[in-house]
């Protein structure tokens, strides 16, 4: 993006509330951004580490059930409950990194897909912690000195933050020599271990940061939904998480961004134009001529064609 | 420095390696040759860590390095390339020397997230010295293209700078003039000479012969998991054992 087209998405961002009246609207545009940090966190992984997460709806539902247990049956703050959240979701993560040390391919995506899967029994079966398919209820409201985040125009600038730093800090990260690190294992692993990478070192920590983030959006999904049950696990979320990425660009930083704002707003989007037998048919068919014509993603695509021209 | 004591391979009932002993001096060039299966490409495995021996020794100043990870043997100062040419394929040629400099930067996790001068200051050298090294092997005028669709003998000096980018005290390569046109492998010869003229020692693996006895200090000759003959190139070239070695495997 241009200088002046980068001020002006900055300015449609931060004003977006104030033309966007509609709260169904500004509800899209806040799961988007929910979305926007998991998709980060699931292209650390799988764009530069190379690894395939199918369990990272894991990581989501444990912050969000983390930061509704802290805040309901602790009384914790919003704001000391989020970065327990992440906390929590980050030792998951560690947890998955340290058993899949050995594991690649196909073996560590199944692991994940295995983990989340215990996660979200537990969830419907530990009745005294969870309230098992119930759900908990009445998770507050973040409040902020005197005012209480609990309208959409003022969780939506929450979101906007949350996605603003979870941008940062990904750039950061992968344009420091712990992303190099991140890309070296993708990229030839044998290689990376004679120059001195630890390769076991940098899979644990890209699993550690990227559980954390989705912990984190678990965390903001719990406070702005109000209400947390063990739907927070379905593995809807993580495919949802993977298209966003893959056809998003996977690998590069404005990517997942660019997937999660379309894959939220396109199935809204085909709901209004169609009924939804068709909603579901041309959502099918948008994915599969994107895959097809732009394999590697929007974002690589559109640097490419800027090369050219 | 480098010590390998009784080094035992072996895959099933066979042995790869049968009991391999030799030392490399520092600040010399020492070449393994040897017929194909002579365990040559086995022993760096089990000297770089790749590969567990089944017993025996391998020590660097006298520290034991067997059952070490690789990286925790890179950083020790030993460092080695691939037979098959091993870059990082999907990234240029400029980014693939500044991964390979991963023990040249420090900064930790905090510090990338947080940092401001010192971590740029440390991103800004790291992209110089990445340079340096492309400048060295000759790839300057490559520095922005994607390594895998390099021709081969440039993939391999891509290879060779990745690997110097370790700052290695002991370098270790696996036929580095492999596939190589004859002006490639003057240029990797002559790589070779000013590594060890810089200060590091190198271990070799080579078939091409004029190479091989152009630069090497000492030669050592593998024939069937075993070390027949070490010495300099000359008195091995006029070894019994080992022009019987290599007739019998080239059949001529």
């Amino acid at each position: 993006m241009t200088r002046a087209g980068r001020h002006v998405a900055a300015l449609l961002a931060l004003t977006l509330p104030f033309w966007l009246a509609s709260p169904y609207f500004l509800h899209v545009v806040i799961m988007a951004g929910i979305f926007a940090v998991l998709a980060l966190s699931l292209n650390l992984l799988l764009g530069y580490t190379g690894q395939l997460s199918l369990g990272h709806a894991a990581f989501f539902g444990i912050g969000a059930y983390t930061s509704a247990l802290l805040t309901l049956r602790l009384e914790w703050s919003f704001w000391a409950a989020l970065p327990g959240a992440a906390a929590a979701a980050g030792l998951a993560g560690w947890f998955i990194g340290r058993l899949a040390l050995k594991l690649r391919g196909a073996y560590f995506v199944l692991v994940t897909i295995s983990f989340a899967g215990v996660i979200s029994l537990v969830s419907i079966n530990w009745m005294d912690l969870t309230n098992g398919p119930l759900g908990l209820p009445g998770v507050p409201a973040p409040e902020l000195g005197p005012w209480s985040l609990r309208t959409k125009g003022a969780y939506y600038y929450l979101v906007l933050a949350a996605v603003g730093l979870s941008y940062l800090a990904c750039r950061r990260l992968v344009r420091s020599r712990i992303g190099r690190a991140f890309v070296a294992l993708r990229e030839n692993e044998s290689l990376a271990e004679s120059v001195g990478v630890d390769v076991t070192h940098y899979l644990v920590l890209a699993a550690v940061v990227s559980a954390a983030l989705a912990g984190m959006a678990g965390s903001l999904y719990a406070h702005y939904t109000r209400f947390v049950s063990p739907e927070v696990f379905l593995f809807t979320y993580t495919v949802t998480m993977v298209i966003m990425v893959v056809a998003g660009g996977k690998g590069t930083l404005a990517g997942p961004l660019v997937g999660a704002v379309l894959f939220t707003v396109l199935p809204e989007a085909l709901r209004a134009a169609t009924s939804w037998q068709w909603q579901m048919l041309a959502y099918g068919v948008l994915l599969v001529l994107l895959v097809f014509f732009l394999p590697r993603g929007i974002v690589p695509a559109l640097s490419a064609l800027r090369r050219r021209s | 420095m480098l010590a390998v004591r009784d080094l035992v391979v072996r895959f099933g009932g066979v042995a790869a390696l049968d009991g391999v002993s030799f030392e490399v001096r520092p600040g010399t060039i020492t070449s393994v040759i040897g017929p194909n299966g002579a365990g040559k490409t086995t022993a760096f495995n089990a000297i770089t860590g790749y590969l567990p021996p089944t017993r025996g020794e391998v020590t660097y100043d006298g520290a034991p390095l067997t059952g070490l990870r690789p990286s925790a043997i890179a950083r020790r100062g030993i460092v080695r390339t691939f037979q098959r040419t091993s870059v990082f394929p999907a990234l240029s040629v400029a980014d693939n020397v500044r991964t390979g400099l991963h023990l040249r930067g420090t900064a930790g996790f905090l510090e990338v997230l947080l940092g401001r001068r010192r971590l740029r200051d440390e991103e800004v050298r790291l992209a110089r010295e990445a340079d340096e090294l492309v400048e060295l092997v000759g790839l300057g005028h490559r520095r922005r293209e994607i390594a895998s669709e390099l021709p081969y003998g440039e993939q391999r000096l891509v290879e060779l700078a990745v690997a110097l980018g370790a700052r290695p005290r002991l370098l270790l390569l696996d036929e580095p003039g492999a596939g190589m046109t004859a002006s490639e492998k003057g240029v990797v010869s002559g790589l070779i000479r000013r590594i060890r003229d810089a200060g590091a020692t190198v271990l070799l693996v080579e078939h091409d012969m004029r190479m091989v006895m152009g630069i090497s200090d000492t030669v050592i000759v593998l024939n069937g998991g075993r070390v027949i003959a070490g010495g300099a190139p000359a008195a091995i070239q006029a070894h019994p054992d080992v022009i019987r070695a290599y007739l019998g495997s080239t059949g001529g």
